[in-house]
C-alpha cells in the first residue's frame, strides 16, 4: 500500500473500546439479521393458524393466475399531437435555452434542457466565465413542478383574480400615500440592473417608497468592509486558480461563503501540474467542505479565529498588537502560514468568513499588501446586497406604525428572521401587506394578499453576477399557473403598460448591450461589458492607525462557554428549496446525513457533556438500531433567551468547545409533511451573526438519523483510496506511491493486471468506442452537483427518510467520504518520551491530553462512486437470467425488463453500487414525493425508463447520452468529435474532476488520464478491470 | 379497457382511384378529363383556347383560386361575365388587374379596392409575364360550364351483390335436397334390415348372438402404454397451445382501432404518393415518427375541401368529405370564410404501435441513418384504408432484422473506420447490425 494510513468512516471504527462493534459489523454481511424467529419462533400461533400450507399454495396459485390473466388486455393509448406545432419543437428532440438563476441565494448562468416544452434538466453554461451550477441549482428545476405552488393570487385564504388584486392594491397604496405613511419594498438580492432601474423609477413615482434588500444569510459585514474600502457595495472576487497559497480563516469558500462558486478555480490549482499545486491552510471550527479539502486544517473556536486574523495582520501588515491566550500550536501554525504566504508573494491569498467588519477590512488590506493576483476587487460580486441594519430598522418602524404598505418579493422573513415573532407582530400593524411568493409559506400566509409569483424558469429578467458580467433570464416554459412577476406588478403600479420583457429589452439596448445584438445575448445567456472595473486607485487607503484599531478589536475578543457556528448546508442553502425531495435526500458531503439538520459536536465534548452513546449502549440498540440506522441524543441549546431542542451528531474534526448547526431546516408551511424535517436555526442567528455563545444541556429522547455510508466498515480494504504527498509524488517513482497490487502466482509476486493471473479471457475492445470515466480525487471537492444531475438525468427515485435508514437509498452516484489519520503515532511517541515531570509545558498531566486523537482532526477524502463498469464484472456472471451483460463499448448493461430481482448481482458487487427497487416509487402514495403527482412527473427524462418494483438498477454510464452522441454523428455523417461524449455527472462537474470519453480516440482527454501516473482502479486487487479510473489524491503537506 | 378492432370487408372494396387538387399532375389529369368530355359538346366559341388556358390556370392561378369555390381569392368560374354584369368591368380591366393588381388598387379603382379589402388586404401577385392572349385563354377556360359529376359506380356493386345473394339461395336448396335424399336412404336401409330380420325369424334361422366384447374405451383404459402415450401427447399438445397463447399476450399484431378521424393512408400515401416523411417529418431527426400536427394537414387541405377520388358504398364521397369537415372543426378552419376561427379541438388519435417503456426505439436511426423503408416495419401502409399493426413488434422480430440487415455504411464518415476494422475482424464485406453490437441489451434497454 502506498501510504501507511488507516481510513475510517465513523467514530466507532476508530475507538479501540468499540472493537466489538466493528467486529460485529465485519462478521455480519447484512446489518439486519433475517428475522426468522419472528415468523417461525411462535409454535402456538403456527399450529393454531387456520391457514394451512395447502391453503397458502392455493392462494398463491390463484393470485398468480389472476394477475396473469389481468395482464392480457392491453390498454388503449391515446396520442394527441399539437394543433399547430411550434417551429422549434420536434417531439423527441431536446432544446436547450440559456438563462440564469437569481433566487436571492443562488446565482448562476445556466442552460436548461427542455423536452416537448418541459424543462427537465439544468446544465452548465460553458459560455459563462462565472460559476457553474451547484447541487441546489441542479435541483431547482424540480421546484418548478412543485405541487404546492400557488396557482393564483389570494386575499387571505380566498382565491382572487389578478384584476381584483391589482384594483385592491392600487386603491390601498393610494390610501397609504394619502395617510403619509411609507411604502416599503422588502426584497431579496436581485442583482438585476433592470429591476434596480425599475425600483428607482417606482421611487420617483411614489415619493414615499423605501427599498430594503434582505439576505436570509447575511454578508453584511463583508459588504460594509468592501464599501468602506472601495466605495461600492459588493464583495471582492477571488480567482483561486491563480493561487499557490490559500489561507482561510473560517471561510467556507467551497460552500456558500460570499455567494459561493469558487470551487471551479480552486480545483484548477489543486491538480498537480509540473510538480506544483496550491497549498491550502484552513483555520475553522466546524468541519466544512473547505476544511475537508485543505492540506492543513487547524480546528479552533470562532474567538480564536479572530485572534488568528489579528496575528496574521501583525505578521503581514506590520501592526504589533499583543495577542493573548492563543495556544502554542495555533501560533506556530499561523507563523508557518505567514511564511508560506510571504514566500508565495502575488499568488498568495487570505480569506475569512468571520462576520465582523474589522476582520473583513483587514483581509482586504492583507491581500492588497500581498499584491495578490487571486484577489480581484475590480469586478466585485454583486449577488449579495442585503443590509442588516435596514432590516432591523424596518421591523422597528413597522412596530411603530410608520409603515403603511409592505410589499415583499423573494423573502420569507417570518421564517428566516432571528426575531421572526417580532416581525410577525409588527406585520399586523401594517395597513397593507403583499407577498410575491411561489408558496403559501410562513410569511405569505400572514399577509393580506399573496401574489402568486412564477418560478425563475417562467420569468423574464436579468442579473449582474459580478460587475460587468451580465446574464439574461428568459422563460423556458409558459407559466404553469396564473402567476405574475413582482417586476410586472411594479411596472403596472408605476402606471406603465409595458411588460417586464419589453422593459428589460429596452434597458439592455440602452444601457448594457452597447450596440451588441439582443438576440445573441439572449441566445448566449451572458453578456460581458468592459470598462466598468473599479479603478485600483479607488481603494481608500487606511493608515496603520486604523489597522491598529481593527487588530485591537479582534485581539480583545473573548468569550466564555461554548461557541456555536451556524452554517448553510450544501444541500439546503437558506431553506427556500426545502420542499425539494432531491435536496432533502441529498446526503450531506461530510456527515452523510439526509433529511435532517443537527448539532455537530466533537467526540471529546460529546463525552464530556454526556451525548456520547458508547459501546455498551450499542447493543441495547441506542446508537444504531436493528436496521443499522444511526441514533443520536437530543440537546437543549440556549442562546440568550432562545432555546432549541436539537439532535446531536458527532463530527470528527469539530473544534473542541464549538458546535455547528445548519440553516434551512425546520420549515413549517408551504411544504409537504415529509419535508418538514429538522430544526429551524434562524432564531439563534442573533444580530445576523453566525457565531453565537450557547449554553447546552441534555434533553430527553432519541433521534433517528438517516445516514448513508455509515452502515458498514471498510472491511479492511484501505486501498480504496490511494493518496500521497506532493513531496513523495515529486521525488519518488509511481511504483512507490501508486503501486499495482500483486498476487502470488507460483509463489512469485505478479501484478494483478498481467494476463496470466486473470481468470478471464480478454476481449478485443480496440474497435469502435470504449468509454472510460476518470475521477480526479484532487479536483473533487465533494460538492455533490453530480449527484443531483444524475438524479435528474436518470429518473432516480426519492425513497424517503425511513427507507434511507434501512440502507435502501437509490443514489446511482454517491460521494463517499473517508476520514483518515496516520496510524503511526510517531509524534506522540516522541512527545511521550520527552515528558518531564508531572506539570509544566512538558508535563505528563496535560501532555497525555494533548496526544493526537485521530477523530479530533482527521484528514478527509471524497470519492465519487458509481458503477465501475468492470470489464470483468462480477455481477454479470452471477445473474441467473442474464439481465446484466457487457457491451462492447465498455458499459455494463442492465436490462430492467429481464431482471427478476434475485439481487445476486448486488451481493457480488465489490463496490456496492447496485440499487434494488424495494417498492414502486412512481405513483405510490406511500412515497409522496415528486413522482407521485402529475406535475412532479413532468421532470422525468423520457429517454430513461422509470424502474418498477423488484428490479435492480444502477449507473448506466448515461448510455442514453452516449447513444445520442453516436446517433448525432451518424446522422450528420461524421466522426464523433474530440471530447464530445459526456455523462450527466461529467457535464455537471465544474471542477473538471470528472472526465468522460472514448479511449479509442487518442485525442480525447480521457485517453491521457487513463494512463496517467496517478491513475488507479478501485480495489484493483480484485481484478475486475473497471472502466472508471481514479486519480491518486496528492496532498501538499509540506510546511513552509 | 377494450381494444376495438374493425375488420375491413374486403369484397366491398372496389379499386378506388381518386384524384385531388393537391397534386398538380393529378389535377391536370382531372381537368383534361372534364375537358375531353365537354370540348366536343362545347358551343361557346370563345376567343382563346380553353385547353391552353387550363394549363396556364393550373400553373399560375390554382394556388389561390378555384373555379367554383372561394379560396385565397374569389371563385373564377365565369368571372368575365360576372364582372361585366355586376360591376360593368370589361376585359381590359382584367388585363390590367392580372398584370399588376396593386397598381389598379393604387389608382383608386373602386372595385379593386373593394376586392382588396374583402380578401384580408392581401394583394394578388402581379403576372406581367402573362400576355393578353394568355389571359384570353384563361378566361376561355373559366367560361366553361361546370362539369357534371359522373354517377358513382354503385350500380355495379349492387349488381354484384344480387348475384352473390342468388348463388347463396341455390346452395341452400341443394343442401336441403341432399339432406332429404340421405334421410330417405337411411330410412330405406333401416326398413330393409327390419324386413330381412323378420324373414329370418319367420324362417326359423337363429341369428348369431353378438359375443360380448370389451368396449373400445375399456380396452384403451386397460392398455397402459397407449394411455401413457396419449397423455404425453395431450400434455405436449396443450403445452404447445398454451405456449402459443401466452406468447401472443401483449402482441398486438393486426391491431386496427377506429380513429376519431377516418384518415386513409391508402388515399394519401398510396393514390397520391405523398412521401411518408412529408407528414411524419420528425422520423428524420427524432426517436418518434411524430403524429403530424393539424397545421401540416392544412398545408394541403386548405385547398382540398372535398374528395374526388373513387368511392365505394361504405366510403362514399359524402363520408370522406365529412372526415375533412372533422379536420376543419378540429383545427378551427372556417371553410366558407377561408379563415381560422381560433377554436381548436385537438384530435385524440388512438396509438397503434406501442412499444413498452423499457424498449428504446429511435426512428431517425432507422430512417435517416439506416435508410430502412417505412414499409419494412409498418407493412404496405400505402394500401391500408385503416392502418393496422403489421409487425408483431416483439423482441425476436427486432433481433431477427438486426441479424439479417446490413448496415448502410457507404458515404457515412462515421462508419468509415469502424467498418474497415470490423470487416477485417469478421472477414466479411458487409457488416450486419449484429456485428456492430446491435444485439447488445443496453442498446435498446435503458
Amino acid at each position: 500500500m502506498s501510504s501507511n494510513k488507516k481510513y475510517w468512516k465513523s467514530v466507532e471504527e476508530l475507538n479501540k473500546d468499540n472493537s466489538l462493534v466493528v467486529d460485529a459489523f465485519k462478521q455480519k454481511e447484512f446489518v439486519e439479521e433475517i428475522p426468522t424467529d419472528e415468523f417461525l419462533g411462535d409454535k402456538d400461533t403456527l399450529e393454531s393458524s387456520s391457514t394451512s400450507r395447502r391453503d397458502f399454495l392455493k392462494y398463491v396459485g390463484f393470485s398468480t393466475a389472476a394477475a396473469t390473466l389481468a395482464a392480457c388486455e392491453g390498454p388503449v393509448v391515446k396520442s394527441i399531437p399539437y394543433v399547430v406545432q411550434p417551429e422549434q419543437i420536434v417531439p423527441g428532440v431536446a432544446n436547450y435555452y440559456a438563462t440564469s438563476i437569481a433566487n436571492g441565494y443562488d446565482f448562476a448562468n445556466i442552460l436548461v434542457k427542455t423536452r416537448e416544452g418541459r424543462p427537465i434538466k439544468i446544465e452548465n453554461n460553458n459560455l459563462s466565465s462565472g460559476k457553474g451550477a451547484n447541487a441546489r441549482i441542479n435541483a431547482s428545476v424540480l421546484d418548478l413542478y412543485d405541487n404546492l405552488r400557488l396557482k393564483n393570487p389570494k386575499k387571505g385564504v380566498a382565491d382572487i383574480s389578478w384584476e381584483t388584486f391589482n384594483a385592491h392594491v392600487a386603491v390601498k397604496l393610494g390610501k397609504v400615500t394619502d395617510a403619509g405613511k411609507e411604502i416599503v419594498l422588502l426584497t431579496q438580492t436581485f442583482a438585476s440592473p433592470s429591476t434596480s432601474k425599475l425600483i428607482s423609477e417606482f421611487k420617483e413615482k411614489h415619493t414615499n417608497v423605501r427599498h430594503v434588500v434582505y439576505d436570509a444569510i447575511s454578508e453584511s459585514a463583508a459588504l460594509d468592509a468592501f464599501q468602506n474600502t472601495y466605495g461600492e457595495r459588493g464583495l471582492a472576487n477571488y480567482d483561486f486558480s491563480k493561487a499557490s497559497t490559500i489561507v482561510s480563516v473560517g471561510a467556507d469558500f467551497l460552500g456558500d461563503w460570499q455567494g459561493g462558486g469558487f470551487d471551479k478555480g480552486y480545483s484548477k490549482s489543486r491538480v498537480p501540474h509540473k510538480g506544483k499545486m496550491s497549498r491550502h491552510i484552513q483555520f475553522e471550527s466546524n468541519m466544512t467542505l473547505t476544511g475537508a479539502n485543505a492540506d492543513k486544517r487547524v480546528p479552533l473556536t470562532p474567538t480564536e479565529q479572530k485572534k488568528v486574523l489579528a496575528l496574521l495582520a501583525n505578521n503581514i501588515l506590520g501592526t504589533s498588537v499583543p495577542i493573548s491566550a492563543l495556544s502554542k500550536h495555533i501560533v506556530q501554525a499561523v507563523s508557518n502560514a505567514t511564511t508560506q504566504l510571504l514566500r508565495s508573494g502575488q499568488s498568495a491569498v487570505v480569506v475569512t468568513g468571520v462576520q465582523d467588519v474589522y476582520a473583513q477590512q483587514l483581509v482586504l488590506a492583507i491581500n492588497k499588501k500581498l499584491g495578490s493576483t487571486v484577489f480581484d476587487p475590480k469586478t466585485p460580486i454583486k449577488t449579495r446586497q442585503g443590509n442588516d441594519e435596514a432590516v432591523s430598522n424596518l421591523v422597528a418602524d413597522m412596530a411603530s406604525k410608520k409603515i403603511g404598505a409592505l410589499i415583499m418579493s423573494g423573502v420569507n422573513p417570518s421564517y428566516t428572521l432571528p426575531n421572526a415573532s417580532a416581525f410577525n407582530d409588527a406585520l399586523k400593524k401594517v395597513d397593507l401587506s403583499v407577498a410575491f411568493s411561489m408558496k403559501e409559506d410562513e410569511t405569505s400566509s400572514l399577509c393580506d394578499y399573496i401574489a402568486a409569483a412564477p418560478h425563475y424558469l417562467e420569468s423574464w429578467g436579468d442579473v449582474e453576477l459580478t460587475k460587468g458580467h451580465y446574464g439574461l433570464i428568459q422563460p423556458v416554459i409558459r407559466p404553469l399557473f396564473d402567476t405574475k412577476q413582482f417586476q410586472d406588478a411594479l411596472l403596472m403600479w408605476s402606471g406603465s403598460t409595458e411588460t417586464y420583457h419589453d422593459y428589460v429589452k429596452a434597458n439592455w439596448s440602452q444601457n448594457i448591450l452597447d450596440g451588441a445584438s439582443w438576440s445573441k445575448a439572449l441566445h448566449d445567456g451572458v453578456h460581458k461589458k468592459v470598462g466598468l472595473d473599479i479603478e485600483e486607485a479607488a481603494a481608500i487607503e487606511i493608515g496603520a492607525d486604523s489597522y491598529n484599531t481593527a487588530v485591537n478589536a479582534l485581539a480583545r475578543t473573548s468569550t466564555s462557554g461554548y461557541e456555536l457556528t451556524l452554517y448553510p448546508k450544501t444541500g439546503m442553502g437558506d431553506g427556500q428549496q426545502a420542499n425539494n425531495p432531491w435536496l432533502q435526500e441529498f446526503p450531506d458531503p461530510l456527515t452523510r446525513t439526509t433529511w435532517d439538520n443537527y448539532l455537530t459536536m466533537s467526540e471529546a465534548d460529546a463525552k464530556d457533556l454526556g451525548f456520547y452513546l458508547n459501546e455498551s449502549t450499542f447493543f441495547t440498540q441506542e446508537r444504531h438500531d436493528a436496521t443499522g440506522g444511526l441514533n443520536g441524543k437530543y440537546a437543549m441549546i440556549t442562546v440568550n433567551d432562545t432555546s432549541l431542542k436539537v439532535p446531536v451528531i458527532i463530527q470528527p474534526g469539530q473544534a473542541k468547545g464549538t458546535f455547528g448547526m445548519s440553516f434551512g431546516y425546520g420549515r413549517s408551511l408551504g411544504l409537504k409533511e415529509e419535508m418538514r424535517t429538522g430544526v429551524n436555526a434562524y432564531p439563534l442567528y442573533k444580530a445576523f451573526n453566525t457565531t453565537q455563545t450557547v449554553s447546552i444541556k441534555p434533553a430527553a429522547g432519541k433521534h433517528e438519523f438517516a445516514c448513508v455510508q455509515l452502515q458498514n466498515t471498510l472491511m479492511g480494504r484501505g486501498d480504496i483510496i490511494v493518496e500521497t504527498t506532493l513531496e513523495v509524488f515529486n521525488t519518488e517513482s509511481k511504483e512507490h506511491w501508486n503501486p499495482i497490487p500483486v498476487v502470488s502466482l507460483n509463489h512469485e509476486e505478479t501484478p494483478v493486471t498481467s494476463p496470466e493471473v486473470d481468470l478471464w479471457d480478454e476481449f478485443d475492445r480496440s474497435i469502435g468506442h470504449h468509454f472510460n470515466l476518470s475521477i480526479d480525487l484532487n479536483a473533487c471537492t465533494g460538492c455533490g452537483a453530480c449527484v443531483i444531475a444524475c438524479h435528474a438525468e436518470n429518473n432516480v427515485p426519492v425513497v424517503g427518510k425511513e427507507e434511507i435508514r434501512r440502507s435502501r437509498d437509490m443514489h446511482w452516484l454517491r460521494i463517499d467520504r473517508y476520514y483518515s489519520s496516520e496510524t503511526t503515532f510517531e509524534e506522540d511517541d516522541t512527545k511521550k518520551d520527552n515528558f518531564a515531570g508531572l506539570s509544566g509545558d512538558n508535563g505528563s498531566l496535560g501532555g497525555f491530553g494533548q496526544l493526537e486523537d485521530p477523530a479530533a482532526n482527521p484528514q478527509v477524502a471524497f470519492q465519487p462512486i458509481m458503477c465501475q463498469h468492470c470489464n470483468h464484472a462480477p455481477c454479470e456472471t452471477v445473474c441467473p437470467v442474464a439481465a446484466s451483460s457487457h457491451g462492447r463499448q465498455g458499459q455494463n448493461h442492465m436490462a430492467y425488463n429481464r431482471c427478476v430481482g434475485t439481487r445476486y448481482c448486488a451481493n457480488n458487487c465489490p463496490y456496492k453500487v447496485r440499487r434494488f427497487n424495494w417498492f414502486l416509487y412512481n405513483g405510490n402514495d406511500e412515497f409522496d414525493f415528486h413522482m407521485n403527482d402529475d406535475l412532479g412527473r413532468m421532470v422525468i427524462n423520457p429517454d430513461v425508463t422509470v424502474r418498477s418494483r423488484g428490479v435492480m438498477e444502477k449507473c448506466s454510464m448515461c448510455i442514453q447520452m452516449t447513444q445520442k452522441t453516436i446517433l448525432d454523428a451518424k446522422r450528420d455523417g461524421r466522426e464523433v468529435k474530440t471530447n464530445e461524449f459526456k455523462t450527466a455527472c461529467s457535464a455537471a462537474c465544474n471542477n473538471g474532476a470528472m472526465v468522460f470519453g472514448d479511449i479509442n480516440n487518442k485525442h480525447n482527454d480521457i485517453t491521457l488520464l487513463k494512463d496517467n501516473n496517478r491513475a488507479y482502479h478501485l480495489l484493483e486487487s480484485v481484478g475486475t478491470k473497471p472502466n472508471v479510473v481514479y486519480q491518486t489524491k496528492v496532498r501538499n503537506t509540506k510546511e513552509a | 379497457m377494450k381494444k376495438s378492432y374493425q375488420k375491413l370487408e374486403d369484397n366491398s372494396i372496389n379499386a378506388i382511384k381518386q384524384m385531388t387538387h393537391c397534386n398538380l399532375k393529378f389535377r391536370a389529369l382531372f381537368l383534361s378529363f372534364i375537358l375531353i368530355t365537354f370540348l366536343s359538346a362545347s358551343l361557346f366559341a370563345q376567343e382563346g383556347d380553353a385547353t391552353a388556358g387550363k394549363t396556364l390556370f393550373n400553373a399560375n392561378c390554382a394556388s389561390c383560386h378555384k373555379l367554383d369555390k372561394k379560396a385565397t381569392g374569389p371563385a373564377l368560374r365565369n368571372v368575365e361575365q360576372r364582372l361585366l354584369e355586376e360591376s360593368g368591368l370589361d376585359r381590359d380591366w382584367i388585363y390590367a388587374w392580372i398584370k399588376n393588381s396593386s397598381a389598379v388598387i393604387k389608382s383608386g379603382d373602386a372595385y379593386a379596392n373593394k376586392i382588396y379589402n374583402d380578401y384580408n388586404k392581401s394583394a394578388m401577385t402581379a403576372f406581367p409575364q402573362l400576355s393578353t392572349s394568355d389571359v384570353d385563354n384563361i378566361l376561355a377556360y373559366t367560361a366553361q360550364p361546370k362539369a357534371e359529376k359522373p354517377v358513382a359506380t354503385a350500380t355495379g356493386a349492387v349488381a354484384e351483390n344480387s348475384t352473390g345473394a342468388g348463388s347463396g339461395i341455390s346452395k341452400n336448396v341443394l343442401l336441403a335436397a341432399l339432406v332429404i335424399l340421405f334421410g330417405l336412404l337411411a330410412a330405406g336401409l333401416f326398413m330393409v334390415n327390419k324386413t330381412l330380420r323378420r324373414f329370418a325369424s319367420e324362417k326359423g334361422i337363429q341369428l348369431e348372438e353378438k359375443s360380448k366384447r370389451t368396449p373400445l374405451w375399456q380396452a384403451f383404459v386397460k392398455n397402459q402404454f397407449l394411455l401413457l402415450v396419449t397423455a404425453i401427447f395431450f400434455l405436449l399438445a396443450s403445452g404447445y397451445f398454451a405456449y402459443g397463447y401466452f406468447m401472443q399476450v401483449g402482441v398486438d399484431q393486426g391491431y386496427q382501432p377506429v380513429q376519431p378521424i377516418h384518415f386513409s393512408h391508402k388515399i394519401h400515401a398510396g393514390d397520391n404518393k405523398i412521401d411518408c416523411k412529408y407528414c411524419h417529418s420528425s422520423a428524420r431527426v427524432s426517436k418518434t415518427s411524430g403524429i403530424p400536427s393539424l397545421n401540416v394537414c392544412m398545408n394541403c387541405h386548405k385547398s382540398i375541401y372535398e374528395y374526388n377520388g373513387e368511392t365505394t358504398a361504405e366510403y362514399s364521397k359524402e363520408f370522406y368529405d365529412g372526415e375533412i369537415k372533422k379536420l376543419y372543426e378540429a383545427v378551427g378552419w372556417n371553410d366558407a370564410e377561408q379563415q381560422y376561427t381560433g377554436e381548436t379541438k385537438p384530435v385524440e388519435w388512438v396509438r397503434i404501435h406501442n412499444l413498452p417503456d423499457f424498449a428504446y426505439f429511435n426512428h431517425s436511426q432507422h430512417v435517416s441513418v439506416g435508410g430502412v423503408d417505412c414499409q419494412t416495419c409498418h407493412g404496405p401502409i400505402q394500401e391500408m384504408e385503416i392502418v393496422e399493426q403489421y409487425a408483431p413488434l416483439t423482441m425476436g422480430w427486432c433481433i431477427n432484422c438486426h441479424r439479417e440487415t446490413n448496415v448502410k455504411t457507404e458515404g457515412n464518415a462515421y462508419y468509415t473506420k469502424i467498418h474497415e476494422q470490423l470487416s477485417k475482424k469478421y472477414n466479411v464485406d458487409k457488416l450486419t447490425v449484429a456485428m456492430q453490437g446491435g444485439l447488445e441489451c443496453g442498446k435498446c434497454h435503458y
